[in-house]
């Protein structure tokens, strides 16, 4: 029966996150230092899909609950059921991705399970036959290690810290379907249903990022409608500056960011900031336009592979962390940006 | 309505947090509440307001601790409680928990417990999902908007950023919710709030008053470690018009194979 190391697969309705497949891909990693290969347990109430990709992804094993009363996300189903799975199995380890979801569902596991929580973990080690993990505290000033003696030793992933393995259609595991024991009575919430955010590339995964800051408000070759008030005309304005840095992020199939300055303003919804009280991100390429680089929008990006960063301010503090920078205004260079890589990538 | 709201207290985030011979230091950066517990607070005084009843703020940490507790007091917190206590040094998450648990427990008659989403230190963000489970009350984690909160009917209706965007969740209270920046920006103390907090009685609570042994962490960290210095060399990309600099740089990105 199961393995070592096991990984959660989180999934939003039967689509799995693509830092799932990375913190399996991480689970292999440990799994060759502990031995036995790697256990996906997969939970919710139609993911056959989902337990075939994690074969492909490199599962060993997959244990599949299945049952109706996991349809929507509550936090109490899903930890009881991965702490019924856990109790029955004993694995030495189960990492998860550091999703909302994943997050939360270790936090309750581990209670139940009397086990330690190590969140974003950007290293694994294997000392003396348990897991030494590396994580930031401090908004990534600083890097603690840490350990738990209790077992399983519950890890959550940063987002992009472990490469997704590719998928191999070819590849073949056993699939399990376990019987958990839930009772809707038992459970204190009820999903009453989603406001979708808007379509686009999600931050957290993306591999490229084009952020804005306080600068897209300031184009001062804009004339606003009539009628507006100051307030509102910045805020027109600052919604044709991210419109235009949208554009450069569709060609580059990019999320779009923002500063906590720019968020604060008004100028776009919290859902979009970077920085140490919103998202943290690591992308391939951070492309900062009109952000002066505060210490705390830094904790958010400052693992991103390259950054560029475009402001008018030479002083601005983002240049120290930029491989490329461009000194100028970001309202003529960004649109060129966006006709330079539409030729160059044939978009 | 009655209501818990947990804080603690952290070095300011524009600290410069290092790794001194082997400890932890900010030097003279001041502790402050911890930024989003300010908005557990401002969301437990606001509800105090619409619904009456009372909040008590309780934060584990040692003496100094009483500052972000009289902060929470200026902001119209009704009373505030210490949790200090020898055995608490480190205390990791779970242990943290338990106490927060059983001093919710002891408060007494609790409808909800308000938690930030994660504290600026330890960057963990566990606690308030694991003081839901001991409890056995619903875990609302990550709430941008109560909708409803009835006391009477014993029920909340809130709204979770999420992923997929905001998740709508009907629970029943007692819960326990924590909250991001959206729930909205916390006031500033009034010069009235800070006199009150000034003069506020803050008792102290032992492990022994909350019927607790001392814990026995099960994570611990063996190590901190100052983030290896990247060596970064910055690139200014010059040009005649903001096409020849965009091709250019361009190029460069290529050049890196980042895409």
């Amino acid at each position: 029966m199961a393995d070592k190391v096991w990984v959660y697969i989180d999934h939003s309705d039967g689509k799995a996150y693509p830092s799932s497949w990375e913190a399996l891909g991480a689970g292999l990693i440990l799994a060759e230092d502990l031995g036995g290969g790697v256990t996906a347990v997969v939970a919710g109430a139609k993911v056959k899909d989902v337990a075939e990709q994690a074969i492909q992804h490199g599962a060993d094993e997959v244990l599949v609950a299945e049952d109706a009363l996991l349809a929507d996300y509550r936090a109490e189903a899903y930890a009881s059921t991965l702490s019924q799975l856990a109790k029955q199995n004993q694995p030495e380890a189960i990492l998860f991705p550091t999703t909302t979801r994943g997050r939360e569902i270790a936090a309750m596991a581990a209670v139940d399970l009397n086990a330690g929580v190590m969140p974003d973990a950007v290293g694994l080690e294997v000392k003396n036959g348990g897991v030494e993990v590396t994580r930031p505290v401090y908004a990534g000033k600083l890097l603690s290690k840490a350990v738990s003696k209790a077992r399983p030793q519950m890890i959550t992933l940063r987002v992009r810290a472990y490469a997704a393995p590719e998928p191999d259609a070819s590849r073949s595991g056993k699939i399990t379907p376990v019987s958990i024991s839930l009772n809707e009575a038992e459970l204190p919430t009820k999903v009453i249903g989603y406001n979708q955010a808007e379509a686009g590339v999600s931050l957290t995964d993306a591999g490229v990022i084009v952020s804005g800051g306080r600068g897209v408000s300031n184009n001062p070759s804009l004339t606003p409608p009539a009628g507006m008030d100051e307030k509102q005309a910045e805020i027109w304005r600052a919604q044709q500056g991210f419109k235009m840095i949208g554009e450069l992020a569709e060609v580059l199939g990019a999320a779009v960011g923002a500063s906590r300055a720019a968020v604060d303003a008004g100028y776009i919804p919290y859902e979009h900031q970077v920085g140490q009280t919103g998202k943290v991100v690591a992308p391939n390429l951070y492309i900062a336009c009109g952000i002066s680089g505060a210490i705390q929008h830094q904790a958010g990006m400052r693992t991103s592979k390259m950054i560029v960063a475009i402001n008018k301010d030479p002083e601005a503090p983002v240049f120290k962390m930029a491989r490329f920078g461009v000194v100028g205004d970001l309202h003529t260079i960004v649109p060129a940006l966006t006709e330079a890589f539409r030729k160059r990538l044939g978009r | 309505m009655k209501s818990v709201v947990c804080v603690k207290l952290v070095p300011s985030s524009d600290a410069k947090v290092v790794v001194e011979d082997g400890q932890v230091t900010w030097g003279d950066a001041p502790q402050v509440i911890n930024p989003w517990d300010e908005y557990a607070v401002e969301t437990a005084v606001r509800q105090q307001e619409t619904l009456g009843g009372d909040v008590t703020v309780v934060s584990i940490g040692g003496e100094n601790a009483r500052d972000a507790l009289k902060h929470a007091l200026a902001m119209g917190c009704t009373q505030a409680i210490l949790i200090a206590d020898p055995a608490l040094a480190g205390a990791d998450s779970l242990s943290t928990a338990r106490v927060l648990a059983a001093a919710i427990r002891k408060v007494g008659d609790v409808d909800a417990a308000f938690f930030g989403r994660q504290a600026i230190d330890g960057d963990v963000g566990v606690t308030a999902a694991q003081t839901a489970r001991l409890l056995g009350w619903p875990s609302l984690t990550l709430v941008s908007t109560i909708s409803q909160l009835d006391p009477g009917a014993k029920m909340i209706r809130v709204e979770r950023s999420v992923e997929e965007g905001r998740q709508i969740v009907e629970g029943k209270l007692p819960a326990v919710v924590s909250v991001v920046k959206d729930i909205g920006e916390p006031r500033y103390p009034s010069f009235m709030g800070i006199r009150k907090a000034s003069k506020a009685d803050i008792p102290t609570w032992r492990l022994s008053d909350l019927g607790l042994q001392a814990p026995e962490p099960l994570v611990t960290w063996p190590e901190m470690i100052n983030p290896p210095k990247r060596e970064i060399l910055t690139e200014i990309i010059t040009g005649n018009s903001p096409q020849e600099i965009a091709e250019k740089l361009v190029d460069r990105i290529l050049e890196e194979k980042v895409l």
